[in-house]
């Protein structure tokens, strides 16, 4: 894998939404899943949370000047659950946010991340709240996310942080931009494929 | 040796490899995809130089953007008209089977797969879809995939991904009159919570399950991913065989007798090995509502609001009454409406429109109450004509439409409006979900949609079956 993908590391400084169960259609509207590209997914996170009808600005983290041009997000519990839409890590990721640091994500968004190379890994509860705080009355301390040795270190400390090894090995090897891995073993997969019995209609 | 789940059996047969980082590489045996979470994934494959690696085994539809009053083209929506387009060059230029606007194949890609046979037991099946779990019905491992997995699957026919543990879900004694699968997996994530399923397959068993029909498995695996599962399923049995017997892509004949040989050796084992079993007794089952803004937010319609400190997550249960606008305490039933949903992959079958039309015979739909009835497919709709369901519906004042998810997610047209209530047979009661910001949904059986159409407000279906 070339080095340019080879994810190890995530610093900036970070952002808090706050709260449990944050679903897909709150990161992201469906109507935003017509465009034909993700092109623009960047200009549309929590976008129903953060303008009214008219387009007028409201209170969000995301509006917040104290946040701007934060690269780590702060959550809660089960993150990113809903729809698999794709479009949601994608719009936080083009915004501007490249590692997201939460209690637990959704099965789905935790994999979709992995796959557009944006970490996602997992804290305790009192940790997150500590994180938070220290965010919301601090916003420009800086965090820095190291993925192969899984830490996060701030303020001259460092606190362990957990994710999947599976998914921290596609990270830091690279090889979370995953179709040359599984394209390199097309020959296994046409073996396996011939053993099954429903790809030959079940002749006998 | 302990005995083995259908999970493990379909895993190991469809493992091509493990991978570097420790995934596993599963073959596919098939993958459906509509046009919404596709477009990118062609134009990755497209600027890698990849072609379609199993293109027979990719099947494609149209059904979130579609209208489902005025079909002709092009669409007045411009964007839904544009990914219509992409969808039809793409399909055209990669080789891949499509059922568009004027195929009587077209509908919800969840309601096709197993309409056509495409979905049957022993397979693993994607789509870029959250809610690919419905076809577990069938004895499938079926997982709800993105944007860049879709792509993955379509240049190599694999996915990378890790295993899952499996928890076994007994649904035990018979379900009470008035009580219907949507209230049994709506029990379920209440009970379990909706990350209770991270990181498990979920087995639905038990006498109940094993009474259902395919439609009724159909609604209760739907829904799994609502409970935090991305997979779940039921084992294979007589109701799956018949149900497939004879459909488009079943096997025939001898070929048909040798794949229920297969079908049958891929369910799980007596004495398989679960992680984790839970039991639910259907008897303790009522008509159910969701009150709030996620799907495990719900109560039995005589029940009461219930108080936020009742929660582990207090917090979340106050945002859930900030949005919707009740207070704790009151009661659920007769809680008012504006908008009446049946349709979506959850309830959009023929046996979900047969519930609903035999509440909505004879009557009328309230003054003021938008009702809409959105069949799962082309060939729902057919069959539903076929038997008058839609003079049923018309006669009472319900909208009859074409085939497409239409309300569930409010991508065309149909949407709710300000601070409109709408009682919904769909999956999902995310604040904006149905196409408005302020807009509130509350989830309930076809049935119970029907009878809310009815009265402009919640009330308990099982009245009308007295």
């Amino acid at each position: 894998m070339s080095n340019e993908s080879k994810i190890t590391r995530v610093a900036g400084r970070a952002i808090v939404v706050r709260g449990n169960d944050i679903d897909t259609d709150r990161i992201i509207p469906a109507r935003y899943l017509k465009e034909a590209t993700f092109a623009r997914m960047g200009d549309y996170p929590f976008f129903d949370e953060r303008f009214d009808a008219a387009g007028k600005l409201k209170p969000h983290p995301f509006n917040d000047p104290k946040y701007k041009g934060a690269s780590v997000l702060f959550v809660n519990k089960n993150f990113g659950c809903g729809s698999s839409r794709e479009h949601a890590p994608q719009a936080l990721y083009r915004f501007g946010i490249h590692a997201v640091v939460g209690e637990s994500f959704a099965a789905i968004f935790a994999g979709n991340c992995v796959m557009i190379g944006m970490p996602t890994v997992t804290v305790g509860e009192h940790e997150i709240e500590a994180l938070m705080r220290l965010s919301e009355s601090r916003p420009e301390t800086s965090f820095a996310l190291d993925i192969e040795a899984k830490k996060l270190t701030y303020d001259g400390k460092s606190i362990p942080v957990d994710m999947p090894e599976t998914y921290r090995k596609a990270l830091v090897d690279g090889s979370w931009d995953s179709t040359g891995m599984l394209r390199a073993n097309l020959d296994k997969v046409r073996a396996t494929a011939a053993k099954l019995p429903y790809m030959s209609d079940f002749k006998a | 040796m302990a005995g083995r789940t259908l999970y493990d059996k379909i895993w190991d047969l469809h493992t091509v490899d493990i991978l570097p980082t420790g995934q596993t590489q599963l073959f596919v045996g098939l993958h459906l995809i509509h046009e919404i979470t596709t477009a990118p994934a062609f134009d990755m494959l497209r600027e890698k130089g990849f072609d379609v690696a199993f293109p027979e085994r990719t099947f494609a539809t149209v059904d979130h953007i579609v209208p489902t009053d005025v079909r002709t083209r092009p669409f007045l929506d411009v964007q839904a008209e544009e990914l219509i387009q992409v969808l039809e060059k793409n399909v055209g230029e990669f080789g891949i089977d499509f059922f568009g606007l004027d195929s009587d194949r077209q509908g919800i890609v969840h309601v096709i797969g197993p309409q056509l046979g495409l979905t049957q037991p022993g397979i693993t099946l994607a789509c870029g879809d959250s809610h690919t779990s419905t076809h577990g019905a069938f004895g499938t491992l079926a997982f709800g995939i993105g944007t860049s997995q879709v792509r993955d699957v379509l240049a190599t026919q694999t996915l990378a991904i890790d295993r899952l543990k499996v928890r076994r879900i007994n649904v035990n004694g018979a379900l009470p009159p008035g009580v219907y699968a949507k209230d049994v997996i709506l029990n379920i994530i209440r009970k379990l919570g909706v990350s209770g399923g991270k990181g498990f397959a979920y087995e639905y068993g038990g006498a109940v399950l094993d009474r259902m029909s395919m439609e009724e498995r159909m609604t209760v695996c739907n829904m799994s991913i609502e409970g935090g599962a991305l997979v779940g399923y039921v084992n294979p049995d007589a109701t799956t065989f018949e149900f497939l017997r004879g459909r488009e892509f079943v096997p025939k004949g001898a070929a048909f007798d040798r794949a229920v040989a297969y079908w049958k050796s891929v369910a799980s084992d007596a004495g398989a090995r679960y992680d984790d079993v839970v039991d639910l007794e259907a008897a303790n089952i009522e008509p159910t509502v969701t009150w709030g803004i996620n799907p495990g937010q719900a109560v039995g319609v005589s029940e009461k609001l219930p108080r936020p400190e009742e929660f582990s997550d207090p917090d979340g249960a106050r945002k859930a009454y900030e949005h919707m606008g009740w207070n704790p305490g009151a009661p659920i039933l007769g809680t008012p409406i504006n908008v009446a949903f049946v349709g979506s992959c959850t309830n959009s079958r023929l046996s979900d429109l047969r519930a609903a039309a035999k509440i909505a015979q004879g009557k009328r739909v309230a003054p003021g109450i938008r009702a809409l009835v959105v069949p799962g497919s082309a060939e729902v709709k057919t069959l539903a004509e076929k038997e008058g369901l839609h003079k049923i519906f018309t006669a009472a004042g319900f909208e009859w439409r074409e085939a497409g998810c239409s309300m569930c997610l409010a991508m065309n047209p149909d949407r709710l409006q300000g601070r409109e209530v709408c009682a919904s047979s769909s999956n999902r009661n995310f604040i904006g979900r149905q196409g408005s910001p302020g807009g509130r949904t509350l989830l309930m059986s076809p049935a119970m949609v029907a009878a809310a159409a009815l009265n402009g407000k919640v009330v308990d279906v099982r009245e009308y079956l007295a």
